[in-house]
């Protein structure tokens, strides 16, 4: 299926789920569901340059928090519609990205990694430090109860589910679109063995340098609703750990060499949390995301979609 | 200068340990150079410093007429230079066919700017694995292949960047004595077509039959250079190979 | 002048006293990363894991926090032996340490601050010893205990590893493995024991520099990811692999953090050592010394 067929496809699917929804109006689905369309977002995201590159980012939290305070800046200086702070929040995000790679990424990944780490940690500094937009007392967001589009009139919550439901789609589509490009070829070179990537002329730092654009502007995307979402931003929520680790676990559980992976890894991830968040605590459930984290890399190192790809591959071979 | 590699008196240390001690070396435009040495000796730090895997902290490497000092790998790649590694890298996660199409895609487009159609690229894969004896294993990945099937699909790779000068860093080692034969035919067959050789061996045998001229490496220095039969009978060389 | 001279000297010493501090707690990654070359980003985990020990000790037994750390030591160890032997059977290996072996030890270090909130809850804990609160004066210059001798300590510690792997054979040869593991093998020494063994001592200074971490200052949880930045700033700063070069990064980075604080506030602290860790990356990423 090429891109633009899976495009119309993955379009189509997004219309249908959103006409499902609002015929149902549950508010709660709408919560839930832009939770984990949120993730989907951060962790294909995370997987453009963790699976297909093999560069990993610590400091997922840190490329979201920038979409959101972005977000929270210009509602305090001058409130603009959510689709324009999306594009904001992704462009901040991916210079972030740009220089945080073009300071690191010329020596080997684990620096890279590190930096991403130390750079989440910093980066709440600089928030917490910044009055304006409430540091660490917090920001309040009062958004609107409805919104008027083309003569209906929506509720707010399904007005962010619905652009949530969109910027996942174009996520897996962009990501899908790089697997099976030239520069996706490139970045999996780049993983399998860099040094050879050069000598057979991968002009490996561009590559690397485009990777990690484009996933810190997709996570600032994420990252550009959310104060509108909840109200109320505070720096622990807006770097909160649960970001850290879930939009690494995602990908890694659901498998990372394919953009199925992450969407995989989030809806089973996603919706455990959501139902474990609400019958036992969030820090247990954390709990069992870094376990899950740690079991799945040393067990099944290319996830659940790797597990069915070795059955595959057995299956053939006898 | 006539030379199409020119490396200028180039120096390499590792924390104090001196790999690379003023090599000079010319190499003509479609010569056959077979380079050996003990191991140890800096052949590989050579080739690394001549294909920018490694900067050589002196000196300077000239290809083609232009100096290549500064440029990534990748860069020298598109120039021309292409090397097989000693121990070989292959994409553990692609194909042999996927393998050889990385520098199709990355150095032969980059360098021509022509969109080679789809069935193009896959034909071209196909003639190279042919060249090595492994096309019926194209659809394999490496992790299937023998120790020797790898050393041949290095070359292979090396190979489909089109270089004008192509380093074969030991891609003989393990073969029987018909592969070698193969391998050595291969070489021969490219280097007919123009193509420029640096064959790094320790199979004498190979290097002698093979080589139009022949330098030698011995901790970090050239001790000799020059035709096949007067380098073998240098003194300085059977020292170092035989011992004091 | 603006500036209080008084201020500016004891900032100074905070300052030292904090990198000497400092260098306890990278003596382990000294090891880890820059010998064994082995990201464990999971270390101020493990240094935070002995804090909570030293202080749940100290407050049901009411033992001294230094005191515990030593009698845990054995047990850090072996857990260092224990990770590096799962590390080295999933990871290394293959050869995968780079993507895997990083996400290992991220979720390592998830789970052990996840765990200890469970466990602990998120409020600040101390701990309790007589030297805790009594300060030294000298003249205008004031050394607060809980202070100069958690640095007295981290120096020893730092002395006793210098001293371990420059005499000892096990010392020399945890040494030779970082350079050549081909030779080592060839002196009958078992590279994969080596190496356990060092990533256990690793661990081990953990234990003691937890207890010297909860002297110095409250701690709860999420304080093991400030330091993250600082170790490997300091040991890239200070040249990886060489522990001299730690030493001074350590003093270094200690005195900027606590000048910053001092005069811009505590909450900049952080963002010092990354500021650290970038520059060296971009302009000198041997570092000082680098090997």
């Amino acid at each position: 299926m090429n891109t633009t067929a899976f495009s119309l496809s993955a379009a189509a699917i997004g219309l249908a789920l959103l006409v499902v929804a609002h015929w149902l109006g549950v508010d709660y689905l709408y919560f839930a569901g832009y939770t984990i369309l949120q993730f989907i977002v951060l962790a294909t995201a995370w997987n453009i340059l963790g699976g297909y590159c093999g560069y990993v980012n610590f400091g997922s939290a840190a490329f979201f928090a920038i979409g959101a305070y972005s977000s929270v800046f210009w509602y305090k200086f001058h409130p603009l519609p959510v689709p324009v702070l999306i594009v904001f929040g992704a462009v901040v995000s991916g210079i972030v990205g740009l220089g945080t790679g073009y300071l690191t990424l010329r020596l080997r990944g684990a620096f890279f990694s590190i930096a991403t780490l130390a750079m989440a940690v910093v980066f709440q500094t600089l928030v917490v430090n910044w009055d304006y937009v409430g540091g660490s007392r917090g920001a309040y967001i009062i958004r609107p109860e409805s919104l008027e589009v083309a003569g209906l009139t929506i509720n707010y919550i399904e007005y962010l589910f619905a652009l949530m439901l969109v910027l996942a789609v174009i996520a897996l589509v962009t990501a899908r679109a790089i697997e099976r490009s030239q520069l996706g070829y490139g970045l999996a070179t780049i993983r399998d063995d860099e040094l050879a990537a050069e000598a057979c002329g991968v002009p490996t730092l561009r590559l690397k340098l485009i990777a990690t654009t484009l996933s810190g502007a997709f996570m600032g995307m994420a990252g550009a609703p959310f104060p509108y979402y909840i109200g109320y931003l505070q720096p622990q929520s807006a770097f909160g750990l649960e970001y850290a680790v879930n939009s690494i676990a995602m990908p890694m559980i659901g498998g990372t060499t394919s953009w199925l992976g992450p969407l995989i890894g989030t809806l089973l991830l996603g919706s455990a949390q959501q139902y474990a968040t609400v019958t036992i605590s969030s820090a247990v459930n954390l709990l069992i995301v870094g376990l899950m984290l740690v079991a799945f890399v040393i067990i099944a190192p290319n996830g659940l979609i790797g597990l069915v790809q070795e059955r595959l591959r057995a299956r053939r071979r006898s | 200068m006539s030379a199409l590699l020119h490396v200028d008196n180039i120096g390499k240390r590792f924390y104090g340990f001196v790999a690379l001690d003023g090599i000079n070396l010319e190499v003509q435009p479609a010569e056959r150079l077979g380079l050996i040495g003990p191991n140890g000796s800096g052949k590989s730090t050579l080739v690394n410093c001549i294909c920018g895997t490694l900067q050589n902290e002196t000196g300077s490497v000239h290809f083609d007429g232009k100096v290549l000092d500064g440029l990534a790998a990748h860069e020298r790649t598109h120039r021309g230079l292409a090397r097989s590694f000693q121990l070989p890298r292959p994409f553990h996660s692609m194909t042999l066919a996927d393998n050889l199409r990385i520098p199709l895609l990355y150095t032969v487009r980059a360098r021509e700017g022509m969109l080679h159609a789809h069935g193009d690229l896959a034909a071209r894969c196909h003639e190279l694995l042919q060249m090595v004896g492994l096309a019926d294993k194209a659809k394999r990945l490496p992790r299937d292949l023998t120790q020797v099937e790898m050393r041949k699909l290095e070359l292979a790779r090396a190979m489909a960047a089109e270089p004008k000068l192509l380093i074969a860093d030991e891609s003989m080692a393990g073969l029987s004595h018909s592969e070698v034969d193969d391998i050595l035919a291969l070489l021969l067959r490219l280097n007919e077509r123009g193509i420029t050789v640096i064959l790094i061996e320790h199979i004498m045998s190979a290097v002698m039959r093979f080589s139009q001229r022949l330098a030698v490496l011995v901790s970090g220095k050239k001790v000799a250079d020059g035709k096949p039969e007067d380098v073998v009978r240098n003194p300085d060389v059977v020292r170092a190979y035989l011992g004091q | 002048m603006d500036i209080s001279w008084d201020l500016l000297i004891n900032a100074l010493v905070a300052g030292i006293l904090l990198g000497g501090f400092y260098a306890a707690v990278t003596a382990g990654i000294s090891i880890s990363f820059g010998m064994l070359d082995i990201v464990n980003i999971a270390h101020p985990a493990f240094v935070i894991l002995g804090s909570y020990i030293a202080y749940y000790l100290n407050v049901s037994l009411g033992i001294d926090p230094i005191l515990v750390s030593i009698i845990v030591l054995p047990a850090f160890y072996a857990l260092g032996a224990l990770v590096y032997q799962v590390y080295y059977v999933a990871f290394e290996r293959r050869g995968q340490e780079s993507l895997r072996g990083l996400a290992f030890f991220f979720g390592l270090l998830f789970v052990t601050e996840v765990t200890l909130i469970l466990v602990f809850g998120v409020d600040y804990r101390y701990v309790e010893a007589a030297y805790i609160g009594p300060s030294l004066h000298l003249g205008m210059i004031e050394l607060p205990l809980r202070m100069l001798v958690p640095c007295i300590m981290a120096l020893a510690l730092f002395a006793a590893l210098e001293l371990f792997v420059g005499r000892t054979f096990i010392g020399r040869a945890i040494k030779a493995v970082s350079q050549d593991q081909l030779a080592l093998q060839l002196m009958a020494a078992d590279p994969i024991a080596i190496k356990r063994i060092a990533f256990g001592l690793s661990i081990a200074t953990a234990s003691v520099a937890g207890a010297l971490l909860i002297i110095i200052q409250p701690v709860e949880p999420s304080v093991g990811r400030d330091y993250i930045g600082r170790v490997f700033a300091i040991c890239v700063l200070g040249g990886l692999g060489s522990m001299p070069g730690a030493l001074i990064a350590a003093f270094l980075l200690g005195v900027v953090e606590s000048l910053t604080s001092t005069f811009y506030g505590p909450s900049w602290a952080p963002a010092v050592s990354f500021g650290f860790l970038l520059l060296t990356l971009a302009f000198r990423p041997a570092g000082l010394m680098g090997r």
